[in-house]
């Protein structure tokens, strides 16, 4: 499985980066990478996840560590597009609490 | 050692040469496990064997001893290949040692089983996806018939979660026990953490209570799957709540605590997302079809319930385990059905 980003800087000060397809322990060090190249810029980043259906513990593990990237150099992390099963995870983790999101993120389907 | 090569390439060439039958060949199976063990390039025995068949073919054409250089330079390439091969070879061996003895080291992280606790029955099915487990689950007994219970998933799989691992055990070990408080301990375990793992990397986990004298189940949550809690009295089960941030973000995390209490019958279930991300035909398995699985189960031992649920969810999917799958089954019995 393979995953897909795409960058756009069309706002200024602001990096749009589109993600495709399931971010696992296989495609999570490609946004990994991608992220910590923006994460240097201090330009807030928007995350788009509208077209991933599935994230494992490792794909977390990169969010997590953009978020604490962009934390300490003053930059946002903006996540929207998330489908139910992302919200609960994000519920579940308690990163709901934390991080900042975008307002187009379904309901959390609850399962 | 390479005049033993030199004699007996001439014993078996002559002999072949003589007579080029098969059983003449034996011969060569048994020099060729001594090359092997000589650790002998392959250049080296071409070289050997050119060097005979000039001496037994004296009159050998020009052509042919001169067309052996070119067979020689091949074999040159093919033995310093041969050479970097056996070095990885030897290296990856050395890794494997390792890696055992690492897998021994950290078998003994984990509680070889549950303690035994008055009217309750505990049991556990634990297994790596890979040598070694980035799950961890321990028992820690306060006396009075009070238990601690802990089930965690440490990012990754592997080295790194295993180190990981035992910094999360001693880091328990060190707590003072004397007061059991869920929250607290997730606490003191959040900044231990938060100040020593790499920027992408957390842990998720329950830490738990269990009380025999009133069976009461007190437990606080970071971030990790809710575990389920089966009602005898209704047949069904209930999602267990949870409401905390994984271990590992950042420093100062209040962890709320919530409270089960569990009738004869009653069955708590914690486990890791190993288990719930399984996939049956592409699709996860759904909390609902875990509880309709798990409560086929539900009459037998502890033990066996987690066994038997990990078998079954391992055959669901086609025998892939994608990730460590920890089950801990926390089942009240009466007082005399241990």
């Amino acid at each position: 499985m393979n995953i897909t980003i795409r960058e756009h800087s069309e706002r200024e000060h602001t990096i749009d980066l589109t993600v495709f397809g399931e971010v696992d322990v296989y495609t999570a060090p490609q946004l990994r990478e991608k992220l910590l190249t923006l994460c240097q810029g201090g330009s807030n980043i928007h995350l788009d996840l509208a077209g991933v259906d599935y994230i494992d513990s490792t794909g977390l593990g990169v969010l997590i560590g953009a978020y604490k990237a962009q934390k300490s150099s003053g930059g946002k992390l903006i996540i929207s597009g998330m489908n139910s099963r992302l919200t609960r995870l994000f519920r579940i983790t308690g990163l709901q609490e934390i991080m900042e999101f975008g307002p187009d993120n379904q309901e959390d389907g609850k399962s | 050692m390479r005049e033993k090569l030199q004699t007996d390439f001439e014993r078996l060439l002559a002999s072949y040469l003589h007579d080029p039958k098969e059983e003449n060949l034996y011969g060569v199976q048994q020099l060729n496990k001594w090359i092997m063990d000589q650790k002998i390039p392959p250049d080296e025995v071409l070289n050997h064997y050119i060097e005979t068949l000039k001496k037994l073919i004296p009159d050998l054409h020009s052509d042919v001893k001169t067309s052996f250089d070119l067979l020689l330079e091949v074999m040159v390439g093919y033995g310093v290949q041969y050479r970097v091969d056996k070095n990885i070879a030897t290296r990856h061996q050395e890794l494997e040692d390792e890696i055992e003895v690492a897998v021994h080291l950290q078998r003994t992280l984990l509680p070889e089983s549950p303690p035994p606790l008055e009217g309750v029955d505990l049991g556990v099915a634990s297994y790596a996806s890979k040598t070694m487990s980035g799950d961890y689950y321990n028992f820690v007994q306060y006396g009075d018939g009070i238990l601690g219970i802990a089930i965690a998933d440490i990012i990754g799989k592997g080295i790194p979660a295993a180190l990981c691992m035992s910094m999360i055990k001693y880091s328990m070990d060190d707590m003072d026990h004397h007061q059991p408080e869920p929250s607290e301990i997730l606490q003191e375990l959040n900044t231990v953490v938060e100040r020593n793992i790499l920027p992408n990397m957390f842990i998720t986990m329950v830490y738990g209570v269990y009380d025999s004298l009133n069976h009461s189940f007190r437990y606080a949550t970071a971030g990790h799957e809710p575990g389920f809690i089966y009602r005898a009295d209704t047949g069904q089960f209930e999602d267990m709540d949870t409401q905390g941030l994984v271990l590992g973000v950042t420093s100062h995390v209040e962890y709320p605590e919530f409270q089960l209490h569990l009738a004869e019958g009653d069955v708590i279930i914690l486990l890791t997302d190993g288990v719930t991300e399984t996939r049956f035909d592409g699709e996860f398995i759904e909390r609902a079809d875990f509880c309709e699985l798990a409560k086929k189960y539900l009459h037998l031992p502890a033990r066996e319930i987690a066994e038997k649920v990990y078998k079954r969810i391992y055959e669901l999917s086609g025998y892939q385990m994608l990730d460590d799958q920890t089950i801990i089954v926390i089942k009240r019995v009466g007082k005399n059905k241990l």
